[in-house]
């Protein structure tokens, strides 16, 4: 029987064949990334290794004006975004939906749509409806008479990082809204019975219950919405290309134009060595918050 | 009778709320709907909210026949398929021998894979370039189809470890007994049992490599290999000011995902809280 599930050679078999190709496409390709970013190189030749020398370059002189920095607090400021507004909006429509209400089938697997559609549909369709001549958000605002409001949303600077994070919100509030749904749902009913028999009732049952149970589920969220928005790159790739620049510059759009529109292929990975350190962070930093509220709340 | 009153007062309060939110979501494809169907003119100041004057099924043909969409949509369906199965049956045969096979290092490549699911892909992008450059996969359908499985297997495995690790021994036990390998105890009786997860692990990478984006326009730049994706974003490029059949196009390729999304739609949302639970 030992023999059987000890198998040197089936191992071999189940596990090889995806370690080769994991380490082969998904973690080398981490490493060399380190390397290039200590590298010289316009991509031609193999380059020359420099060290650690255009590091600063990248975060503090900044001699070829890419405002990498700036790209950097726009990612926060949409992580900001989901965490302070689409997170909770979910929650309120999760708990609405979770608690019962008529046609709740119908449109939990509505809100959700949006979540299949591809991105760059999304943006393409996004570019159409904030067009200042002829989109659909202008064109509405005119027809309830505040045409006052009218802006070249994805041109002026005020209105332009905004308007390339909106659809990101609008596309995923229902992943979202699902995932604490099903949390909701999760919750035993003797255990609501329980807490209206106790007289809780209505926002009290909610805070007291249904919010420590489902709070897993609540950090799961955030934990996507931050790393997810440190990662943002398709609508400002299919809506903007950073325009008017800097304003909607991320992270990724800047790694992918200086290696493959400047042909600076250090100087792009030391932008890629940046997400990967700054993700790893940001989970752990996420995960060590968690930890000590919780332990705050339990003394 | 007052408590009633106020009770229905405020589930009229709640329905309306959910109506203005799905009107919110869903209002854009709508509009997407309308726009295809109708001319330039409508589109860029005459109409550009109501219901087409004239419905331009013209704007289909076009887009169909003088472009490659359908190709590209086709591409799509393949590099997913194949992203698929691949990823699911290689995730799926590592987590088995990492749940249920007693060997030396399988907590470390348990460890090493799931390291996969904290690391952005997009630090991969420049070296998986130059590989597919050298070993010339450039602009081959193997230059997404090779990394969307790599990138699918992490999440694949985070769920498929899980419902291996839940199944009892005796089975497997019951089958070594009854003469059965390795090989047939793994793929005659445990994946069957493992159905379910399979499922939800195939819809979650079909979203993922479906809707791809930053691999698949570094990747491939001929026109013909290009997965839809990337083809409508190259699209309106081409056909820079004729809006309606780039909204043709958008339709073309979203609602075939949408209908899918619809079908299944018990089975997606399930499959979506699957891969999420222990994040």
């Amino acid at each position: 029987m030992q023999q059987v599930f000890s198998n040197k050679k089936a191992i071999a078999v189940f596990v090889l064949p995806t370690l080769i190709l994991f380490v082969a496409v998904g973690f080398v390709p981490i490493v060399q990334s380190f390397y290039y970013s200590l590298l010289d190189w316009d991509g031609i030749g193999t380059g020359h290794f420099v060290g650690f020398k255009f590091y600063k370059d990248v975060f503090v002189d900044d001699t070829y004006g890419i405002q990498f920095v700036n790209s950097i607090w726009n990612t926060l400021y949409l992580a900001l975004l989901s965490v302070m507004i689409q997170i909770p909006f979910a929650f309120f429509v999760a708990l609405v939906l979770a608690r019962g209400v008529k046609g709740e089938r119908f449109y939990r697997t509505l809100f959700f749509i949006p979540v299949t559609i591809s991105s760059s549909v999304i943006g393409l369709m996004f570019l159409q409806i904030l067009n200042p001549n002829y989109g659909v958000l202008n064109t509405m605002l005119e027809q309830v008479g505040l045409g006052s409001w009218r802006h070249d949303w994805l041109v002026e600077e005020k209105t332009a990082l905004s308007s390339i994070f909106l659809p990101a919100v609008w596309q995923w509030v229902g992943y979202y809204m699902l995932l604490m749904y099903a949390a909701i749902k999760g919750i035993s009913e003797e255990m609501l019975e329980a807490a209206k028999i106790d007289g809780a009732s209505g926002w009290r049952a909610t805070i007291s219950i249904i919010v420590p149970s489902v709070a897993p589920i609540i950090k799961v969220c955030i934990v996507f919405a931050v790393i997810g928005s440190l990662k943002f790159f398709d609508l400002t790739f299919i809506m903007t290309k950073g325009a008017p620049q800097p304003v909607t510059d991320v992270p990724s759009t800047l790694m992918y134009n200086s290696i493959f529109r400047r042909n600076m292929y250090g100087y792009g990975s030391i932008m890629a060595v940046f997400m990967v350190i700054e993700c790893l962070l940001a989970y752990f930093a996420l995960q060590w918050l968690f930890r000590t509220r919780e332990e705050g709340v339990g003394r | 009778m007052n408590s009633a009153l106020r009770f229905r007062w405020k589930s009229n309060v709640l329905q309306a709320f959910l109506i203005v939110f799905a009107i919110v979501q869903l209002y854009p494809l709508v509009w997407l709907v309308l726009t295809s169907f109708k001319t330039n003119l409508e589109i860029t100041g005459s109409n550009v909210i109501g219901i087409p004057a004239k419905w331009m099924v013209e704007n289909y043909k076009y887009v169909l026949i003088s472009s490659n969409l359908g190709r590209n949509f086709l591409n799509s369906i393949w590099y997913t398929g194949i992203t698929v199965v691949a990823s699911g049956l290689l995730a799926s045969m590592v987590s088995y021998a990492v749940t249920r096979m007693k060997w030396k290092l399988s907590k470390v490549v348990l460890l090493v894979i799931m390291s996969g699911l904290m690391i952005p892909v997009h630090a991969t992008l420049l070296p998986i370039f130059i590989l597919l450059n050298k070993v010339e996969l450039l602009n081959t359908p193997w230059a997404l189809i090779i990394p969307y499985t790599v990138n699918a297997i992490p999440t694949a495995m985070f769920i498929l470890v899980g419902f291996f690790s839940a199944l009892p021994r005796e089975l497997e036990e019951a089958s070594v007994v009854d003469g059965c390998n390795i090989y047939q105890v793994f793929f005659r009786i445990m994946l069957p049992l493992v159905k379910p997860a399979i499922v939800s692990v195939s819809i979650f990478t079909f979203l993922a490599a479906w809707n791809e984006l930053m691999f698949a326009s570094t990747f491939i730049n001929d026109i013909q290999l290009m997965p839809i994706t990337v083809a409508i974003n190259a699209l309106t490029g081409t056909y820079r000011t004729e809006y309606g059949p780039i909204a043709a196009g958008m339709v073309v390729a979203t609602f075939p995902t949408i209908l899918f999304y619809i079908f299944l739609s018990d089975r997606v949302q399930k499959s979506i809280v699957a891969g999420a639970v222990k994040g």
